[in-house]
């Protein structure tokens, strides 16, 4: 019986589970919450977005992302250089917590999703699986890169009327890192994962 | 069938799966292991209200001094001034920099300020068992939850200014401790929204309709 049951995350109504076409979004009956969504070609997507998304990652990490000229002198920066400086300003805690945000949730996000969906294209299940899923689920609200990016927004304008500032190579690879992420996000569908896991599982 | 919860058919729901197990011998206040995925398995999530009170406080506490406490020094032409958040705002309205003020500050003072009010709003609901627009309230939360990274912005225009302004006497900024304070506002803001159990306000909205 509970097979075919479904409780909301948000208001723990007990719900029979959809059949979607796909592409289409379940709401929660009592109070409106995203229930259950189902999405096309969710297993092959997911996994394309994640593997572009992490290639440019890694570019956005190898590269300078943004330089500053102040009369004559030149001053480049990298995505990492801010999280050395705050520690290098004796702020540990912030640098930490900007490295974590930034960059290692992000990271650990993109690999993550690739580890499960790789073997899952080929139905094979490897090592330790069901906790890297559950990981997944625990940092996903702490890979922040989409808000550094407005950050970056932010310091370009402060920073313009008082040097000028060239935005690198970087800078454009993580913009596209976080478009694949938020794609590869998108396009995921839970319920079948869930189910493929399983089923490989048996 | 119609409007049973799953706590009242004895049903868990897992938070990593969503898969539902019978739990007809767990104690409400215990949990056990999803048979799914072997998450951590309970009907709502382990005192909820305590926990979300206890960082709820922490944070408005925190808020006094990432508020008071300036953010960030700049060195420029000679000249050093430190910036509180409020300071740096007031700073770039003057400079007419109207979209980027904006930005800063509905990321840095309203939403800390909103979040914190909104869930001391939704415990105080939960605890006297309000039934009032349950769905509003849960949509709240839904907000809540969602909005609360923003305010990190304030945080990353600082790591970066610190990486890129590093010319000596010509042009520096410094981080300074209010970015401590702030930073911890609000990832205690988030370790909050997380702990609150939205279920919670349905419960109560049952109790009173049954």
């Amino acid at each position: 019986m509970t097979e075919s049951l479904i409780a909301c995350d948000y208001c723990d109504l007990l719900q029979k589970i959809p059949s979607l076409e796909p592409n289409q979004t379940a709401k929660c009956a009592r109070c409106g919450s995203i229930l259950y969504r189902s999405k096309k070609d969710s297993l092959n997507r997911t996994l394309s977005f994640t593997l572009a998304g992490l290639i440019f990652f890694i570019l956005a990490n190898s590269f300078p992302l943004i330089s500053l000229d102040i009369q004559g002198r030149t001053q480049t920066s990298r995505l990492i250089t801010g999280c050395v400086d705050l520690y290098r300003h004796g702020m540990l805690s912030l640098a930490a917590l900007v490295f974590a945000t930034s960059i290692l949730m992000p990271f650990l996000k993109f690999i993550g999703t690739a580890y499960i969906f790789m073997p899952l294209k080929f139905s094979r299940l490897t090592w330790k699986t069901k906790p890297i899923f559950k990981i997944l689920k625990t940092i996903h609200p702490w890979g922040m890169i989409e808000i550094y990016l407005l950050g970056i927004f932010v310091a370009y304008v402060k920073l313009s009327d008082m040097a000028t500032i060239n935005i690198g190579i970087a800078a454009y690879a993580f913009i596209a890192s976080i478009l694949f992420m938020v794609a590869a996000d998108a396009s995921w569908d839970p319920y079948e994962t869930w189910n493929k896991l399983e089923k490989n599982h048996e | 069938m119609n409007n049973l919860s799953a706590i009242k058919a004895s049903l868990a729901s897992c938070h990593f799966c969503c898969q539902l197990s019978k739990s007809e011998n767990l104690p409400a206040k215990q949990y056990s292991a999803c048979p799914r995925c072997g998450g951590t398995l309970h009907f709502r999530k382990p005192n909820s209200i305590s926990r979300t009170w206890a960082l709820i406080l922490a944070a408005s506490i925190l808020y006094i001094p990432a508020n008071i406490l300036p953010v960030m020094r700049v060195t420029w032409k000679g000249g050093s001034d430190s910036d509180t958040i409020l300071s740096g705002i007031m700073g770039l309205m003057e400079e007419g920099m109207w979209l980027i003020a904006l930005i800063i500050f509905v990321a840095s003072i309203l939403i800390p300020m909103l979040k914190i009010i909104s869930l001391i709003f939704l415990l105080i609901s939960v605890q006297i068992k309000s039934s009032w627009c349950p769905k509003d309230r849960t949509m709240l939360y839904r907000v809540v939850e969602g909005v609360g990274r923003w305010s990190m912005i304030d945080i990353y225009v600082i790591s970066i200014m610190v990486a890129l302004v590093q010319l000596g006497a010509v042009a520096t900024v410094e981080p300074e401790l209010g970015a401590v304070f702030f930073a911890s506002v609000v990832v205690i803001t988030m370790f909050a929204s997380i702990s609150f159990d939205p279920r919670l306000i349905w419960d109560s909205f049952e109790e009173s309709n049954r």
